[in-house]
């Protein structure tokens, strides 16, 4: 299998990574190496083969269903790039 | 002071605790050795002078009243992927601008709980995506080694590139790494250090930023097997933040030293010898095999028929769980943020100009193979062979092999702007050929320094071992070190 450029606009805009009109072209062609190398997976046979869900078979571990943690609202916004009285402050996204 | 800088983790911590020198002498002598040596060698991205003589003054205190732990006062470098209170934490990556985390990594925590000073934050290829260590926002790192009679510049491999150099150039008593597909193996061999990845779940992921977290481990970069044994043993823990972290007790890695290895089943796999493979490649092998046939362990050949699909399936299942994780970076709740036309723009934008292009490279191959209609032929496809890969390893354990031999990497260390590696990725994804199927199984590996090429450039062995047999792999790592001796560039920074 191969991406076109139309394919490679799509999954950019998937990815919400921006990519210009005069980089579709050697996008393209970087992910179609990349492609074309896992192609050689096709010649493994997987049939009645489970695929991985865990390296070490391990029960998940559980916990209580309990506060442990909390009351750090400046702590989490500290990094942001923008804030105003502990929110996150985005772009105007309702008309 | 320079002196001071030679001194193995081991030994600095006989002479500390036999107050024959203390902490902050050989901090200081760290830290001066990296003021003079990092403009030429990039290992640093963040040198932390202050916190450095704060820890060792209260680790000097401890020492004085005959208290601390397993690596009080002893100075060590720290991967940027690891968060670090207050300290700047950004894998090396322009999106994550200024982030400072307001928690610590559990593996630091660890560390720090035993004594261990913070001497700075180390470079690494961004989001530790690499091979070269050529991906980082801060630049590419330089190997300390240079072939006979050369001086141009080579990397020190990746993603753990900072680490490793700073480990082989005496830049700290050693460092933190971490491994995904050989981004702590890879690095050691190239610079003649000794690096453990250890099995899946042995040391918390807590705070260390995820590339790809079913294949993500925290290991050290040490100069010797006994370092490595002693830096796993603080790293290593339970944790309870993290659900994949095993609840099994750490052992004392370095009590595995000097044990023997007779009658041990060493496993030979034949698909590890490439087309193409330099000699030096093989004949090192041969050297390795040779030295534990003396040491009295039974050399038996394996085969592992799947290893040749364990890169391709890797460069589906890492992507993917990449372009999951890294869809946090959107411009919002830290880090960079490039102003949009409207907030869909405003993430586009973002996300275009914060990661380079091995990165953005990595979230398309991601998104594209988890996409409606590829997601079975190739995500699931992938972990399919991956469960194949596993039972390879499996078999060749259940036939009583008790570690298996291979080399570390495909060739010595390459030059910085090496042109065939830029011009296609697959190629520097080849370097992690011999590495990455141990990734794919959850196993531990580990790389120790054998010999030099005709260059004079180092090579390492690889030993992979049964899920957390560790101190088999230390045991075996060090009768290999013994024989081999200890490689040390010659200081030209």
């Amino acid at each position: 299998m191969s991406v076109d450029q139309a394919t490679v606009k799509r999954v950019a805009k998937l990815s919400r990574i921006a990519i210009s009109e005069e980089n579709l072209g050697k996008m393209e062609g970087e992910l179609n190496a990349i492609l074309g190398f896992v192609e050689q997976l096709s010649e493994v046979d997987v049939d009645g083969v489970e695929p991985m869900t865990s390296v070490t078979p391990m029960e998940m571990k559980k916990r209580a269903d309990g506060v442990t943690d909390g009351a750090k609202a400046q702590d989490i916004v500290a990094n942001a790039p923008e804030s105003d009285d502990n929110f996150f402050v985005v772009p105007k996204v309702v008309e | 002071m320079t002196e001071l800088t030679q001194l193995t983790i081991a030994e600095a911590r006989e002479k500390l605790q036999s107050k024959e020198i203390t902490s902050v002498e050989l901090t200081d002598a760290y830290l001066s050795a990296i003021d003079s040596a990092n403009e030429q060698l990039n290992a640093y991205i963040k040198v932390t002078h202050d916190k450095a003589h704060e820890m060792a003054a209260a680790s000097d205190a401890k020492l004085a009243r005959g208290e601390g732990g397993n690596l009080e006062g002893i100075p060590l470098g720290i991967k940027d992927l690891f968060a670090t209170e207050g300290v700047q934490t950004q894998a090396c990556s322009h999106i994550l601008d200024k982030f400072e985390p307001k928690y610590e990594s559990t593996v630091t925590k660890n560390l720090w709980d035993d004594g261990a000073v913070m001497l700075g934050k180390l470079n690494m290829d961004e989001f530790a995506m690499g091979s070269s260590n050529e991906t980082s926002h801060y630049g590419a790192v330089t190997n300390p080694w240079r072939a006979k009679n050369s001086n141009e510049s080579l990397v020190p491999g990746g993603s753990s590139g900072g680490s490793a150099s700073a480990v082989s150039a005496h830049l700290c008593a050693g460092a933190t790494a971490t491994d995904t597909g050989g981004s702590i193996r890879q690095p050691a061999a190239f610079t003649g250090t000794v690096g453990i990845k250890p099995t899946y779940g042995r040391c918390s992921r807590w705070g260390t930023v995820a590339f790809a977290s079913s294949l993500d481990q925290a290991g050290p970069i040490a100069r010797d097997v006994r370092d490595a044994a002693i830096m796993l043993r603080s790293m290593a823990s339970t944790d309870a933040k993290d659900t994949t972290c095993v609840d099994m007790p750490v052992p004392d890695y370095e009590a595995a030293l000097g044990g023997s290895v007779k009658g041990m089943k060493i496993g030979i796999p034949k698909e590890y010898r490439m087309d193409g493979m330099p000699d030096d490649i093989e004949k090192l092998w041969q050297q390795g095999i040779a030295w534990l046939k003396d040491a009295g362990a039974e050399i038996v050949d394996i085969s592992l028929p799947h290893t040749k699909y364990a890169l391709p399936a890797y460069y589906i299942v890492a992507p993917a769980e990449a372009s999951s994780n890294l869809a946090r970076y959107d411009g919002v709740r830290y880090g960079l943020r490039v102003d949009g036309k409207n907030i869909e723009d405003m993430y586009e934008q973002t996300r275009a100009e914060g990661f380079g292009p091995e990165v953005r490279r990595r979230i398309m191959i991601g998104t594209y193979v988890l996409s409606a209609g590829y997601y079975d032929a190739y995500y699931i496809k992938a972990q399919k062979v991956r469960t194949l890969i596993k039972r390879d390893f499996e078999n060749a354990f259940a036939q009583g092999i008790d570690t298996i031999l291979t080399p570390a990497t495909p060739s010595s260390a390459f030059a910085i702007g090496d042109k065939e590696m830029a011009s296609d990725p697959v190629k520097m994804y080849l370097n992690d050929i011999f590495t990455v199927t141990v990734n794919m199984a959850g196993l531990p590996g580990i790389a120790v320094p054998a010999g030099l090429d005709e260059k004079g450039l180092p090579l390492g062995l690889q030993l992979i071992g049964k899920p957390f047999d560790e101190e088999g792999l230390f045991k075996t790592a060090h009768v290999i070190e013994q024989a081999a001796g200890r490689f040390t560039p010659d200081k030209w920074w």
